[in-house]
């Protein structure tokens, strides 16, 4: 019962506070830590961004070197999509999907933990190659011949990193799942799911078929660089073009795990702040299936200059074009949600609004790119580099920078500055199309991507110049964001239960940030949007499905944390040990010291807590 | 959960691996992590047939030269057996037979080892010929693959040895009869993966 009186208690000590948080299965909890991880690593990512830029500032220029370059572009690359976007999406899974289907945690709320703690020592792990070797420099993409020519450490750390980062992706993938399967809450059928749960749902189950082929991708490189392996070496029987394809196989799901809960994102705030039920539900939740099927028929358009043949190419190409009518159900769909709506103009709404635009020019480059003998033109130009933003920045940053406003009073129970907030969105949105737009041009006019300078009298100088420029405008953007928050917190003003008002899920029915155990009684689902089905009738919250009983609530456990440390231990032996002779002994130490700790978990018995009927009242009242 | 209810086979529940909310998702998320496994032994085996025979000049290792089916067939012959037995297991389980369950797991675990043992031995006889991991590119990929499963199988036996020590004084209940369902959901998973495994790199290696 400690747990309870921790959570209900006072002040704690730094000690207990730090403790807590290491020690926490809280999916509220792990939401936080995942925004902070992601933040952090946004932040990171978006440093890297900007020393480009101030590269590519103008012609000729020698602000980094080549080498410096390639490590720049790697690490923003993999830094952005592995360590930034999909942990701030996890960050608000984790936070908001229980609460959307009733439940008091997620399905194994220790496995939750493990996956946050090896996302984030597998990020260590990728960025420490700053100061202990060199950057991984073959790219996000780290194409096999390239990647085992590189010297260094740099690709091992990338290869262990990602190892350790995706094995928590995977674990997360499987927990959403089983989350949304079994713990929905009474009369929360599939068909009366939020999208966002939808969204999730389907996004994890692509991280379910997606990441393993990763991992063995990643594993296959291990082999080849630290172990003596031979899968890409030509000379041994090798075949470089077995990495393209299972990186694709990965690599393209991994584009709609992203977009997806984006667009889970969206839609909640479209029919929010129209005031409308979102239109064409069931036409969207279809779409969103129908779009993670077709995303792992497609990769191949990703190698369409490799020379797999006009068959291959023709097939993916017609697959890819296909991926385009879905994605327009939902355009029309968010369109037709606004219209005649009762529109509020708040942070969240302006994001959503400004994401329209920009994703369906992301999707439009996209089709075109799709037309194979269209793309050997634009393979490899600013052309690309330009699509790709467009619709990770235009989508996915959009949708979490909207979410931060849109569910910040949910986890934290303070309302972030709407003035402040719009004042990010218009430097961000601004300065990413003034960034990324002319890059279409830039690729048309030849810039390849990838190369750390370009001469003078090519007529691209203005251009990048006025690129350089907008990266700044976003950088600021960011930086009130940051400012939005400290001052936010610093306030502490607090909020109810609803502070926007027109909330239609059940997360806005229960308390700014909610108690531990979410949901004093589990709610009874009465249909889609069923917290605004109960404010029509004039009630204040939600009906109860069952009376106040005993709540069964799991441990907390440091488990998580050492089992992720032997692994994160176990990788730098695993790199040195070509160098250094301490490093098979580690490799073996970090290895046997994670099994230990899987023994210890697996023998030791974990049956969790009750909250008693008593203490749920008196939390309850504590809170009225 | 309280672990001291006492059971008897007529108590006992018709589906005890699902009885609890904590017991479905266990059984569900582990279905899904098979899900998650068949797509990674995939890979290893889209792999491997991309690389089969693939070797540099000069090279001798060849499937047709290099695998003998009696050992294979002997491991096959262990490991689904191996597979029967935990089905055994699984019906005294579900029949609240403890003793038998445990009787009848130790049998599965002894066959596995049987098999592993035969495999190490196989893998050793391979590299005393010079067929190492570094070999060629078809070397390594055939380690990689029937390594991977190897490890499966290891890692199966340290599970089941611990499940059968942790609980063989305490008996069967609702918190460990999942650990126990699970187990044998995964081992049979080793086994179908064993079966694609003897079928695609060796009778195809040396027949097909």
């Amino acid at each position: 019962m400690t747990t309870v009186a921790n959570s209900v208690g006072q002040k704690k000590g730094f000690g207990a506070t730090l403790w807590d948080w290491l020690t926490t299965v809280d999916h509220k909890k792990i939401g936080i830590l995942y925004l902070i991880g992601g933040g952090f690593f946004f932040v990171l990512g978006g440093i890297e961004a900007m020393l480009i830029r101030l590269q590519l500032l103008v012609p000729n220029n020698d602000f980094v070197s080549a080498g410096f370059y390639n490590e720049l572009i790697t690490m923003h690359g993999t830094t952005m999509i592995f360590l930034a976007a999909m942990p701030l999406l996890f960050g608000f899974m984790n936070a908001i999907v229980p609460l959307q289907i009733g439940a008091r945690d997620v399905a194994f709320p220790f496995i939750n933990s493990l996956g946050f703690w090896m996302f984030f020592f597998g990020g260590l792990f990728l960025n420490l190659s700053w100061f202990l070797d060199a950057a991984p420099d073959a790219g996000w993409t780290s194409y096999a011949s390239l990647s085992i020519a590189s010297t260094g450490h740099g690709i091992d750390f990338y290869a262990i990193g990602l190892q350790i980062a995706g094995a928590g992706t995977l674990m997360a993938g499987i927990n959403f799942l089983v989350t949304i399967i079994n713990m929905r809450a009474p009369g929360m059928t599939y068909m009366r799911m939020p999208l966002f749960t939808w969204t999730t749902f389907v996004a994890s189950a692509l991280i379910l078929f997606a990441f393993p082929p990763l991992t063995i991708g990643i594993f296959f490189l291990t082999f080849d660089r630290m172990f003596g392996g031979n899968f890409f070496d030509h000379t041994m029987g090798g075949n470089t073009i077995i990495w393209e394809h299972i990186f694709w196989i990965f690599g393209h799901p991994e584009v709609y795990i992203l977009i997806l809960p984006a667009f889970g994102i969206f839609s909640e705030i479209f029919s929010v702040f129209a005031r409308k039920r979102l239109f064409g539900y069931s036409a969207m939740v279809f779409a969103t299936v129908l779009i993670g099927f077709l995303g792992f028929m497609v990769w191949a358009h990703h190698m369409f200059t490799v020379g797999l043949g006009p068959t291959a190419n023709a097939i993916f190409a017609v697959a890819t074009m296909a991926i385009a009518v879905p994605t327009g159900v939902k355009i029309f769909n968010w369109l037709l949600t606004i219209w005649g709506g009762n529109i509020t103009m708040t942070t969240p709404m302006l994001y959503a609004l400004g994401f329209i635009p920009s994703f369906v020019m992301g999707g439009v480059t996209g089709v075109q790119q799709g037309a194979a003998p269209l793309d050997y033109q634009l393979h490899d130009s600013y052309f690309i580099v330009a699509h790709f933003h467009y619709v990770i920045v235009g989508g996915v940053v959009l949708a979490i920078l909207a979410a931060t406003h849109y569910w910040w009073p949910k986890m934290f129970g303070t309302m972030l500055s709407e003035k402040l907030g719009k004042i990010t969105f218009w430097f961000f949105f601004i300065g990413f199309h003034m960034t990324f737009f002319l890059q279409h041009f830039l690729g048309l006019m030849g810039m390849p991507r990838r190369v750390w300078t370009y001469m003078d009298g090519q007529g691209w100088n203005l251009f990048n110049l006025i690129s350089t420029i907008g990266a700044v405008l976003m950088a600021i953007g960011t930086i009130v964001l940051l400012i939005n928050i400290i001052v936010t917190t610093a306030k502490n003003v607090r909020v109810g239960n609803d502070p926007w008002e027109d909330g239609r899920t059940l997360e806005w029915a229960i308390p700014s940030p909610p108690p531990f155990y979410n949901f004093a009684q589990t709610p009874l689902v009465r249909g889609l949007d069923t917290y605004w089905i109960e404010k029509q009738e004039g009630h204040n919250g939600y009906t109860a499905a069952e009376p106040v009983t005993d709540i069964h609530m799991p441990n907390g456990s440091i488990i998580p944390f050492f089992m992720t440390l032997g692994i994160f231990i176990a990788g730098f032996g695993a790199m040195y040990r070509v160098d250094h002779s301490w490093g098979l002994p580690v490799l073996v130490f970090g290895l046997a010291f994670t099994f230990l700790t899987m023994a210890i978990r697996s023998v030791k018995d974990d049956l969790g807590f009750y909250v008693t009927k008593d203490q749920i009242r008196r939390m309850e009242r504590g809170r009225d | 959960m309280d672990l001291n209810t006492k059971f008897t086979p007529q108590s006992w529940p018709d589906h005890p691996e699902t009885a609890t909310m904590e017991a479905k998702n266990k059984f569900v998320g582990f279905w899904l992590f098979l899900g998650g496994e068949t797509v990674l032994f995939a890979t290893l085996f889209a792999t491997y047939l991309a690389l089969k025979n693939s070797v540099p000049d000069g090279n001798e290792f060849r499937t047709e030269t290099l695998f003998e089916l009696p050992l294979v067939f002997v491991m096959t012959m262990l490991l689904l057996t191996s597979s029967l037995t935990s089905v055994y297991a699984m019906y005294h389980m579900k029949n609240y037979n403890f003793k038998q369950m445990q009787l009848w797991l130790a049998i599965t675990g002894f066959l596995g080892l049987g098999f592993l043992a035969l495999e190490v031995y196989e893998f050793n006889h391979y590299i005393h010929l010079g067929f190492t991991f570094s070999n060629s590119a078809f070397s390594s990929a055939f380690y990689t693959l029937v390594g991977t499963h190897g490890l499966h199988v290891a890692l199966g036996l340290v599970w089941l040895t611990l499940l059968i020590l942790r609980n063989a004084k305490r008996g069967l209940n609702l918190y460990n009869a999942t650990k126990y369902y699970t187990f044998s959901l995964y081992w049979h998973f080793i086994d179908v993966v064993w079966v694609f495994i003897f079928t695609v790199v060796y009778l195809m290696g040396v027949v097909g």
